[in-house]
């Protein structure tokens, strides 16, 4: 959604005074460390949990030399980002197969988390690995939940084992398991009524159907949407019926999704599966760093930092400023800048890597961007070395010459020239104004119709 | 009428102990009003679903008041967060739009999973209590078994439904239904759609068009637009409060699942944000388990008045 500007553009926004301090200052820390904190809350991450966190990421901002990192928001978005990541599980966990087949999973929640769907999307992954599945419907409560069961089945063309709705669940897994031995199905998978945490009866009712069972997998079915409760649920399904994981369902939405956090932080359990959409495929494995940019609202701008930092020379970079300063930027360094985006991947790739849809409307003659960089390309090397640094000298024949040699029309270069100073006059605005401001840049380039996202 | 307080203060059982019981703890203990009283309010807050935008405002109306009326001990804030929640849920009960021309045609719209179908059941019943003829259209022609769950929520609210195969237009079932209710002389009609994330355009488009096709049929149809929202939801609620309200005129809000887990707070930061009325909210799984929603009652629950006997 767009409701939220990104994290990193908070930042920068609150890092705005720090330009020439060394150190990040437990003050400086403060204010970046507000921000995190507002962003964690807004993705309703639980408030414990971000007070813990907050305080980790607290130790480690503090004492962080700016200057090394020229950007000191994305020096802390970074920190955040490697925190969160690894609290989330670090890398991604797969399901247990038992020893002696079949391997039971079962799939509890509050009502209306998507357990049923669920259940039809995991009974199609698992035959998608060459195993045979055994769908249970056991939520005899709601109404038509069973025949809902019965009919995806259907669609997937696997079998759905049923006792009607007038059997006792406990008496469905146990049922569903023998017919499941019996017959060489492999896996078994129960769908359970949706129920609440506090409702002691039908808790203990789930435990005995588990121990029935003697279930492998005991998975939560989490709705992505859920706010601060989210932990008090997790935490007393947990509790009663040991969780082995979680799946997280309506990521496909625009909620940033901080129960994954706050669901793993206080469980342990870690996060094994998504679901992405209605439809029976939409089900994908969990990746802690794209739920962490998620929580974030930031894309995969971490990605893109990386990238750009392995591929921006820092040496060049402190040229380039201090060309802007003395105001000696020149179409030559025009040309690099462009070279060296070029390499950091297609512009995009790029755009891709930014936060979604907040981006969007700005960059929608995308297409266009990227021919004219080309263009602008080989109208800078139609130059003698001299056009490039004294562009002022360019007079018409010679322009006539640079656009022959470059297939192109005198009017593009002279759009080129045009857009050439408005970039060297409004970099040295900005140099002026802050360093970091990357927001700021896309907007100003914005107004005057700039096509040229250029770095710093 | 017999007051609604005690259920629903042994609903909202949760958010009393969870929400206010902490902020009379909080109270008590606080001997001056300082930043540290103020930050234990915010977290009281945001740890309801409050929202960190609500939370801020409401927590600066608070500390205004506190400055101009010279407010000295913690006890008295409390009477004035009650005043500014009650501000922002606006007063009293916000009635069906059940005056006119018969049939009243309403719709029910929502993300997946909220309790539409379940709760078209329970106004079904409540308004058959009502004296109110009703007939369901079971518009949700997406979800597996959908229709079989509406007919049997038709079934034990005795009211009538029309329905097609699963699949089909829904726009078509609303038609129909519409058209049915008008020939069979129907007071009410209630449409079910298929939950659908306020983000997906193409869906969002399909429930206007529901709208648009009754708006045809019916004079001043649909004359009741309710979005459910689930109350355990986030602050993701104030997102499908905004867009589901740009595809259709929703006039009023349902706030489900509020029994004994929910806090409920994220109707206030809805409120907040959009000024649409909530109308009823869900405490449990039985038919007669939908309440009108009443802003005063609410807050007194909230606040775990009248409630202490019950605890």
């Amino acid at each position: 959604m767009a409701a939220f500007s990104s994290l990193t553009e908070k930042l920068q926004q609150a890092f705005k005074k720090l330009r020439g301090k060394g150190i990040l200052s437990e003050k400086d820390v403060s204010e970046a460390v507000r921000e995190v904190r507002l962003a964690l809350l807004e993705a309703d991450v639980n408030y414990k949990v971000v007070k813990e966190f907050i305080g980790k990421i607290r130790e480690r901002a503090v004492g962080q030399e700016v200057m090394k990192s020229l950007t000191p928001a994305q020096q802390v978005v970074k920190i955040v980002s490697e925190e969160m990541t690894e609290l989330m599980g670090g890398a991604k966990s797969s399901l247990v197969v038992a020893d002696k087949p079949p391997t039971v999973i079962m799939l509890v929640g509050l009502q209306g988390a998507g357990k049923t769907t669920t259940a039809a999307k995991l009974a199609r992954y698992f035959r998608n690995l060459g195993r045979r599945p055994l769908l249970v419907a056991a939520d005899v409560y709601r109404p038509a939940a069973v025949q809902q069961l019965q009919s995806l089945g259907e669609k997937l063309k696997l079998p759905v084992f049923s006792m009607g709705e007038k059997v006792e669940p406990v008496n469905i897994v146990q049922g569903a398991v023998k017919r499941a031995q019996k017959e060489g199905y492999d896996q078994v998978i129960v769908d359970t009524a949706g129920r609440l945490h506090i409702n002691e009866q039908l808790m203990e009712e789930l435990k005995r159907m588990k121990e029935t069972a003697e279930a492998h997998e005991t998975l939560l079915v989490v709705d992505a949407m859920t706010g601060q409760d989210a932990v008090k649920v997790a935490e007393a399904f947990h509790e009663k019926l040991g969780l082995t994981g979680v799946i997280l369902t309506k990521l496909d939405g625009d909620t940033r999704g901080g129960a994954a956090l706050s669901v793993k932080a206080v469980t342990g359990c870690p996060i094994k599966f998504i679901g992405m959409g209605e439809k029976l495929e939409a089900l994908e494995p969990f990746y802690p760093e794209r739920m962490t940019s998620r929580i974030l609202g930031m894309g995969d701008v971490l990605t893109l930092i990386e990238k750009a930092q392995s591929q921006v020379d820092k040496d060049k970079a402190k040229d380039l400023e201090r060309k802007i300063r003395e105001n000696q930027f020149n179409l030559e360094d025009f040309l690099e800048q462009l070279q060296q985006m070029k390499s950091v991947g297609s512009l995009e790739n790029i755009l891709e890597m930014l936060p979604g849809n907040a981006m969007g409307k700005q960059f929608k003659n995308l297409k266009i961007g990227e021919k004219d960089l080309i263009k602008t390309e080989a109208i800078i090397q139609s130059m003698t070395i001299q056009e490039r640094n004294n562009p002022e000298i360019l007079n018409g024949s010679r322009k006539k010459r640079i656009a022959s040699g470059s297939g192109t029309r005198v009017q593009d270069v002279n759009r080129l020239l045009k857009q050439f100073a408005q970039a060297r006059q409004l970099m040295r605005q900005m140099e002026s104004s802050s360093r970091g401001a990357t927001g700021k840049l896309s907007k100003k380039m914005k107004n005057k119709r700039f096509h040229f996202p250029l770095f710093r | 009428m017999v007051s609604l307080v005690p259920r629903l203060v042994e609903g909202l059982a949760k958010t009393r102990k969870g929400l206010l019981g902490k902020m009379g703890d909080l109270i008590n203990r606080s001997g001056k009003i300082d930043e540290e009283f103020y930050e234990e309010l915010e977290e009281i807050l945001i740890s309801a679903d409050v929202g960190v935008k609500t939370t801020t405002e409401l927590l600066e109306n608070v500390r205004e008041e506190v400055l101009k009326k010279r407010v000295k001990e913690p006890a008295k804030v409390l009477d004035i967060i009650k005043k500014n929640i009650q501000e922002i849920l606006g007063e009293g009960t916000s009635a069906l739009n059940l005056e006119g021309v018969p049939p009243r045609v309403f719709l029910v719209v929502g993300v997946n999973g909220v309790g539409k179908t379940t709760t078209i059941g329970k106004l079904a019943y409540f308004l058959k209590q009502k004296g109110k003829t009703v007939l369901l259209a079971a518009g949700d022609t997406f979800r597996a078994a959908a229709i079989e769950q509406l007919e049997e929520w038709s079934r034990r609210a005795g009211a009538q439904i029309i329905k097609h195969q699963e699949g089909a237009d829904a726009a078509a079932v609303a038609f129909d239904a519409v058209r049915a209710a008008k020939s069979r002389m129907i007071d009410v009609v209630i449409i079910d759609t298929a939950g659908r994330l306020q983000t997906k355009k193409n869906l969002m488009a399909e429930v206007s068009k529901i709208q648009r096709v009754v708006e045809k049929e019916v004079q001043g149809a649909p004359h009741e637009v309710l979005l459910i929202l689930d109350a355990t939801t986030g602050q993701n609620a104030v997102s499908q409060a905004r867009l589901f309200g740009e595809a259709v005129n929703v006039t009023g809000l349902v706030l489900s699942k509020l029994d004994g887990t929910a806090k409920g707070g994220i109707v206030i930061a809805v409120r907040g944000e959009l000024n649409v009325p909530v109308k009823f909210i869900g405490i449990g799984e039985q038919i007669g388990d939908l309440r009108v929603f009443n802003s005063e009652e609410f807050v007194k629950a909230l606040f775990g008045e009248e409630g202490s006997g019950s605890r």
